[in-house]
């Protein structure tokens, strides 16, 4: 069972929360205070394409966020559940370019921010894991 | 925090005030300011970013959206940003070759290349 679990409805205003209790629990969990803003972006990146692609989709599900905290590292899984959408492969993609633009830009960003990092698609949805090293106390 | 906004006018330059958070959720209001904006003629704006706490991809793709529109009437967007957290997100995206980024607003009003 993850430290702490999270679902909210995709809706952009909560995508701020998902990243306030984030910060929180990686700060707990003895994160570097210097990667919490990395923490804070990337998760809020990782939630907001979420949001996008649940929203684009007509998905009613909510987002789910895990917060995972072992010995030595501190880690992050957004899922959604659109299934397969690494190619972007909604029925009306048209309509949802920017959307999903604006998804791969989130993409670049995680992935320019965290050194471990997993994007996984699935046919239940994809996720994104990250995670940081915690300091030994 | 919400987003903050105010506009005021340094000779052929609009700056832009911008304070809180830009995320997935205030980015829309961002980028109503700045269309408005664009259509109300200013093409020149100062995007004054010291007093934002917050930036995401959304964020940006607003600002690029932004000089998009001003390019189109041959103006400019310049930003104002000394906070290395926000410039780190520029960075790792590429966009510091894409804007403009001054130290202080005056800078931004003063030049002119």
């Amino acid at each position: 069972m993850p430290t702490v679990e999270l679902l909210f409805s995709a809706q952009p205003e909560h995508v701020r929360t998902a990243r306030l209790v984030a910060a929180a629990v990686a700060r707990r969990a003895g994160v570097d205070e210097a990667a919490l803003d990395e923490v804070r972006l990337a998760v809020g990146e990782a939630c907001s394409r979420a949001v996008g692609l649940h929203r684009s989709n007509g998905v009613e599900a909510p987002v789910r966020v895990m917060l995972n905290e072992d010995e030595k590292k501190f880690s992050i899984e957004v899922a959604d559940e659109v299934p397969g959408n690494a190619s972007g492969s909604s029925p009306d993609a048209g309509a949802d370019e920017a959307a999903d633009d604006e998804g791969e830009m989130g993409l670049a960003v995680i992935s320019g921010l965290v050194d471990d990092v997993e994007v996984i698609e699935g046919a239940a949805g994809g996720v994104i894991r990250m995670s940081w090293p915690t300091a030994s106390l | 925090m919400d987003l903050s906004l105010s506009t005021r006018t340094v000779g052929d330059r609009t700056i832009v005030e911008v304070g809180g958070e830009i995320d997935v959720y205030t980015a829309p209001k961002l980028r109503e300011q700045l269309v408005e904006l664009v259509n109300d003629g200013s093409y020149h704006l100062v995007v004054d970013m010291e007093g934002v706490d917050f930036l995401d991809s959304t964020g940006l793709g607003v600002l690029v959206g932004g000089l998009k529109r001003v390019r189109a009437h041959e103006g400019s967007l310049r930003l104002v940003c000394n906070q290395e957290r926000i410039l780190k997100i520029f960075r790792i995206t590429g966009l510091t070759k894409v804007f403009p980024i001054h130290t202080s607003v005056d800078e931004a009003v003063a030049a002119t290349d």
